[in-house]
C-alpha cells in the first residue's frame, strides 16, 4: 500500500476544460455579462454570478423518452395496495415516482462564478488601447525571487547539493582524505601479510603505522565540512507597476438629464473595466463642471445636478491644474474622457480648443469625446462644441468622438473607440 | 489482542497523520484477508484536498482525461453547486486500475478515513478485480497508461489540427458514446489454418452423415435469397453492428486517421465504464457490506472507539437510507439500501434459513459459509441477474416492494405485491429494471446504400412502445451525420410488429466556405 499527498499538486487542473467551456458558451456569457455590468456600479463587484442557458451546452444522448410506452416501476414501502389495485394516473405522466430525464441533465439553465479577471476579459475581448506606455518604473506592486549564485548560510530547503558536494570532493583531494576503499585494502593486505608470516614484523608494524595515520587523517578531515555548504542565493526582483490615471470630465448644467448622465456613467465604467485590466495602478479623477469646475468623488459626480451656465474650458484648467499637480507625465499614463450634451458657451469654444491642442492632448494617451443627447433624438445635427472638436480630430490630434442616444449603443461604441482595427478607431471623426 | 491495536484508536477527532492511515489499512486489511476473504489489488491512497475533489468529479473520476468543455461545464456546475452548500462532496473516489487508487478528502475524520478504506480500498478494490464483467471487459492495470496515451494523443491533435476541430469530433463522439460500447464479445476473424481445419472438420462431419435420404427432399424458399445483394454486402461491412463508434472508427470513408484514433479512444472508455453501470447495485452492496462488516469488527476489538462508531453509524444508516415511495424525499430505489439489504440477507440466509428459505435457495441456504457465498456471487453475477436469483420473498417483503404497471393512458395498476403470489412477479421486474440493455435504446447500423448516396441506415428497435427522445435523437443523428460524411438516417420500428413507427434523416453540414 501506497499513500500519496495529493494536496500540494498545482492546482487548477481542470482550467484548460473551463477555458474551453468559457469559449464554448460565450456568445450566453457575453450576452449573461452585458447584463450583469448595467447592474453593478463603476467598479464593479469582485465576481461576477453567471446564469446562462444550457442550449449550446447541450450534450445530446440517444436515449428512451421519459413519457410513452409500457412500462413497469418497482417502488418500497408499499401501505395499503393490494393486487389489481388502480391508482390515478399523477399529474406529468409520473408513476410510482419515477421520471424525469435518465441521466438528471434536464435543467436548461445553470449558475456559476465568473472570476473577475474571467469577466474582464470577455467584455472586452478584442480591444486594445492605444499608445501604451511603460512609465513610472519606480512603483512597485512586489518583488520576484530570482536565482543569483550562492552563499554559505541559508535554509536547508535551499541547499545546493551539486555544489557543496564538488567543494568538499575538492577539498578532500587538496588534504589527501583517504577513501575508505584504500585503507580497507590496506588493512587485508596487513592481515594476509600477517597471517602468511610472509613479512617480517618491521614491515608489519610500519603497514599498521600506516593504516593508523590514515584513520587519523580520514578522522580530521571530514567528509562534508561546513565551509563546503553552500546555499542557492535568491535575490528579489522588483516588479514595475504601469500606473493610469483616468479623467471623468462631465457636464452637470441643467440641460444634462439623469438619462444623459447614466450613458456616460456606463461609458465611464467600460473604460475603468478596461484600463484596470491593462494597468496595475488605476486611478480616476472625476470632475464636472457647469461655468465653474469642481474635483468630486464619485458619488458627488453622479448624483447631484447643479444650476448654472456651461463653460467646458473650466473643467479643462481643472485638469491641467490636477495633472500638473499630482500626475507628472513621466509616471503615468493619462486617459480622459469627456462627456456633454454638446452645450457651450460660444464664446468659450476657442478657449477650449486651445486648451485641448496645447495642454491637455499632448500630456494623454487617449481622449475621447462622448457626446450624449437625448433618447429620442430624431434629428442629430452637430453642435458647436462637436464642430471644434471635429477640427482637432481633422487636424490629426488623438481625440476620438462619438455621438450616443441610447444605452445600447455604449457598448457599440466602446468596441469602436478601442478596436484594434485603426480604420474602425477613426471612423465617424471625418 | 495485537500489539498493534492496543496502542492504536480510531476515534471521531480529524487530527491524523499518514502513519495513522497506515495503521488503520494494515488493521483493515488483516479483517479483510482473514475473515472476509478478499483478493485485492494492492491499493494506493491519495489524499486530496475538496478543490481537487471537484476535479476528480469532473473529469468522470478518472485521474488522467483529455481536455474538453463538457469537463469544464460539468466542474462549474458542481462547484457552484459545492459552494452554494446544494450538494456535499463525495468521501472518496476509487478508480478501477492496478494499483487501486483511493482519493480521501483530507478533511475527513479519522473514522471517516477507515471506513473509507474500508470501503473503497477493500470493498470496492475486491470487487473490481474479481467480477467477472470487470475481467472480461477491463484492464484495470493498463487503463492509467492508456489514458496517459489518450490526453497526450489528444492534445497533440489539438496542437497539429486546431482545438475546434479536435473539439469537434470530440463532440460527436461523445454523442455517440453510449452507442460505443460492444455488449458481446466479438468474433474474432479466422486465420488461413483455422479456416482449413475448420473445413475439414465440415466435410468429416458431411461424410459421417452422410445419408442419401436428404436429397430427395423438396428445397424450401430460401428467406435469405430474396436479398442475396443485401446478404453479401452486410457480410462484407460486419453489418448489423450495435457499436456505432467502432463501426464509424473501421469504415467511416471521410475521416482522417487521427478523428479515427479519437474515436478509438472515446470508445475504449465507454467500455471501460460500461461494467459499472450494469454493477452499480452490487459494486456499491459490496462496499457497503465490506465496510459495515470491517468497522464493526474494529468496534468489537477495541480499535474504533464510541465515538467513531457512532460517527460511522450515522454516516452508514445515511448512505443506506431507503425512503418509501410515497415519502418526498424518494427518488428511486437506492442501490446503496437494495445492495447492501441484500448481501445481508444473504449472509442471513446461509446462517439461519427459515423453511421458506431452504425452498427458494436449496443451494446455499445453511450452508454456513456466508463469505464465500458472497465472494461468488461478486464474481459471477451483475445486478440483473444477481436480483433474478438471490431477492428472497424475506427482503421482499422487508422492504414491501411492489410492482405497477403503467401503459401511459389509463389508472396505473397494482400488478405484484409482497404476497405469495407476488413475489416472483416483483423479482421479475425488479431484475429488469436494474438491467442496462432494456433502458438504453436497441440501435443497430444495419445497412449502407453502397450503389447510391452511401446512405448510412440504422434502426431502432422499440420495445413497449418507448421510443427515442426526439431532440436529442435529432441532434446526435446530425453529429452521426458529420461523422459518416453522408446522409444517415435512423429508422424506429416496433420490435414485433416490425412496424415503422418514425424516421429520423440528418446530412452531412456544408462544406465552409
Amino acid at each position: 500500500m501506497n499513500i500519496i499527498d495529493r494536496r500540494l499538486n498545482p492546482k487548477g487542473k481542470s482550467l484548460a476544460n473551463r477555458q474551453r467551456f468559457l469559449r464554448r458558451a460565450k456568445k450566453q456569457i457575453l450576452d449573461a455579462v452585458r447584463e450583469a455590468s448595467a447592474r453593478d456600479g463603476i467598479t464593479g463587484p469582485s465576481d461576477h454570478r453567471i446564469r446562462i442557458k444550457t442550449d449550446t451546452l447541450r450534450e445530446p444522448r440517444l436515449h428512451q423518452a421519459g413519457q410513452g410506452g409500457e412500462r413497469w416501476h418497482i417502488a418500497p414501502g408499499n401501505k395499503e395496495y393490494v393486487e389489481g389495485d388502480r391508482i390515478p394516473r399523477p399529474p406529468q405522466g409520473e408513476g410510482g415516482g419515477r421520471g424525469g430525464s435518465p441521466d438528471g441533465d434536464s435543467e436548461d439553465a445553470f449558475q456559476f462564478v465568473l472570476s473577475r479577471d474571467e469577466f474582464i476579459d470577455l467584455f472586452l475581448e478584442d480591444l486594445e488601447l492605444p499608445d501604451l506606455l511603460r512609465k513610472d518604473l519606480r512603483e512597485t506592486e512586489g518583488a520576484t525571487p530570482r536565482r543569483a549564485g550562492f552563499q554559505t548560510s541559508g535554509a536547508a530547503a535551499n541547499l545546493n547539493l551539486v555544489r557543496t558536494m564538488r567543494n568538499s570532493l575538492s577539498r578532500r583531494i587538496a588534504l589527501r582524505r583517504p577513501r575508505p576503499e584504500e585503507i580497507a585494502a590496506r588493512e587485508e593486505e596487513l592481515a594476509r601479510l600477517s597471517k602468511t608470516g610472509e613479512a617480517d614484523p618491521e614491515t608489519l608494524a610500519r603497514l599498521a603505522a600506516e593504516i593508523e595515520i590514515e584513520r587519523r587523517r580520514s578522522r580530521r578531515v571530514p567528509f562534508i565540512d561546513p565551509i563546503d555548504v553552500r546555499y542557492n542565493r535568491f535575490e528579489d526582483v522588483p516588479r514595475p507597476a504601469v500606473s493610469a490615471v483616468m479623467f471623468c470630465l462631465m457636464d452637470v448644467s441643467g440641460s444634462m438629464t439623469a438619462h444623459m448622465k447614466d450613458l456616460a456613467k456606463r461609458f465611464y465604467k467600460l473604460l475603468y473595466l478596461f484600463l484596470s485590466r491593462r494597468y496595475a495602478r488605476v486611478e480616476i479623477v472625476f470632475i464636472r463642471h457647469t461655468h465653474v469646475a469642481r474635483e468630486v468623488d464619485e458619488e458627488t459626480f453622479f448624483s447631484s445636478t447643479e444650476s448654472g451656465g456651461t463653460v467646458v474650458s473650466t473643467a479643462l484648467e481643472e485638469m491641467v491644474r490636477v495633472l500638473r499637480a499630482r500626475y507628472p507625465l513621466e509616471q503615468w499614463n493619462i486617459y480622459a474622457a469627456q462627456a456633454s450634451d454638446g452645450d457651450n458657451m460660444p464664446a468659450d469654444n476657442p478657449h477650449a480648443v486651445a486648451l485641448l491642442e496645447q495642454a491637455i492632448l499632448p500630456a494623454c494617451q487617449y481622449f475621447a469625446y462622448l457626446e450624449v443627447g437625448p433618447e429620442d433624438e430624431r434629428y442629430g445635427g452637430s453642435t458647436e462644441l462637436w464642430r471644434a472638436y471635429q477640427r482637432i480630430a481633422q487636424a490629426g490630434q488623438a481625440i476620438a468622438m462619438r455621438k450616443v442616444n441610447h444605452r445600447s449603443q455604449i457598448y457599440p461604441v466602446f468596441r469602436q473607440l478601442f478596436s484594434r482595427d485603426k480604420a474602425v478607431r477613426t471612423e465617424g471623426v471625418a | 489482542m495485537t500489539k498493534l491495536a492496543e496502542k492504536f484508536r480510531i476515534s471521531s477527532g480529524s487530527d491524523w497523520g499518514f502513519s495513522d492511515l497506515r495503521r488503520a489499512h494494515d488493521l483493515i486489511a488483516e479483517i479483510a484477508q482473514r475473515e472476509l476473504g478478499l483478493d485485492t489489488y494492492p491499493s494506493q491512497i491519495e489524499v486530496i484536498t475538496s478543490e481537487q475533489m471537484l476535479d476528480a468529479y469532473s473529469s468522470i473520476g478518472l485521474p488522467l482525461m483529455y481536455r474538453h468543455w463538457s469537463f469544464g461545464k460539468r466542474f462549474a456546475r458542481d462547484e457552484s453547486l459545492y459552494r452554494h452548500g446544494y450538494s456535499s462532496l463525495a468521501y472518496e473516489i476509487v478508480i478501477n486500475s492496478n494499483p487501486c487508487i483511493v482519493y480521501v478528502m483530507e478533511e475527513n475524520s479519522m473514522a471517516m478515513q477507515a471506513l473509507v478504506l474500508a470501503h473503497a480500498a477493500f470493498g470496492h478494490n475486491h470487487f473490481f478485480k474479481n467480477n467477472s464483467l470487470f475481467r472480461q471487459w477491463t484492464d484495470a492495470g493498463g487503463i492509467l497508461d492508456y489514458m496517459e496515451f489518450a490526453k497526450t494523443y489528444i492534445a497533440h491533435c489539438e496542437d497539429k489540427y486546431g482545438e475546434t476541430a479536435v473539439e469537434r469530433v470530440l463532440d460527436a463522439a461523445h454523442a455517440l458514446m453510449t452507442q460505443g460500447v460492444s455488449r458481446y464479445p466479438r468474433r474474432r476473424g479466422f486465420d488461413l489454418a483455422d479456416e482449413a481445419r475448420r473445413e475439414a472438420e465440415r466435410r468429416e462431419e458431411e461424410a459421417r452423415t452422410f445419408n442419401d435420404l436428404w436429397r430427395t427432399l423438396p428445397e424450401g424458399k430460401a428467406s435469405r435469397a430474396l436479398h442475396p445483394e443485401l446478404v453479401e454486402r452486410q457480410r462484407l461491412l460486419g453489418l448489423p453492428e450495435e457499436n456505432i463508434l467502432y463501426f464509424l472508427e473501421k469504415k467511416a470513408p471521410l475521416l482522417k486517421p487521427w478523428q479515427r484514433e479519437i474515436l478509438r479512444i472515446v470508445r475504449h472508455i465507454a467500455q471501460y465504464f460500461y461494467p459499472q453501470k450494469q454493477t452499480k447495485m452490487m459494486n456499491e452492496g459490496c462496499a457497503t457490506f465490506v465496510h459495515y462488516h470491517i468497522m464493526n469488527r474494529l468496534h468489537e476489538q477495541g480499535v474504533l472507539d464510541d465515538g467513531g462508531m457512532l460517527e460511522f453509524l450515522h454516516s452508514h444508516t445515511s448512505v443506506v437510507f431507503q425512503p418509501d415511495f410515497d415519502d418526498p424525499r424518494f427518488s428511486g430505489l437506492n442501490p446503496y439500501a437494495l445492495g447492501f439489504a441484500m448481501m445481508q440477507d444473504i449472509a442471513r440466509i446461509t446462517r439461519a434459513p427459515t423453511e421458506e428459505d431452504r425452498l427458494w435457495f436449496p443451494d446455499i441456504a445453511g450452508n454456513g459459509d456466508p463469505y464465500g457465498t458472497l465472494r461468488e456471487a461478486w464474481v459471477a453475477y451483475r445486478d440483473e441477474s444477481f436480483i433474478r436469483q438471490f431477492l428472497s420473498p424475506a427482503l421482499i417483503r422487508k422492504m414491501k416492494l411492489f410492482s405497477v404497471h403503467d401503459d401511459s393512458r389509463s389508472d396505473l395498476v397494482v400488478e405484484a405485491i409482497h404476497d405469495e403470489r407476488g413475489y416472483r412477479a416483483v423479482r421479475a421486474a425488479l431484475a429488469d429494471s436494474f438491467d442496462v440493455i432494456k433502458h438504453e435504446p436497441e440501435i443497430e447500423i444495419v445497412d449502407v446504400d453502397l450503389d447510391g448516396d452511401r446512405r448510412l441506415l440504422l434502426q431502432n428497435r422499440v420495445h413497449h412502445g418507448i421510443m427515442l427522445e426526439r431532440e436529442d435523437a435529432e441532434r446526435v443523428l446530425d453529429h452521426l451525420a458529420f461523422l459518416w460524411g453522408y446522409e444517415v438516417s435512423l429508422v424506429e420500428i416496433d420490435a414485433v410488429s416490425e412496424k415503422v413507427l418514425r424516421s429520423f434523416d440528418a446530412g452531412p453540414p456544408a462544406p465552409v466556405g
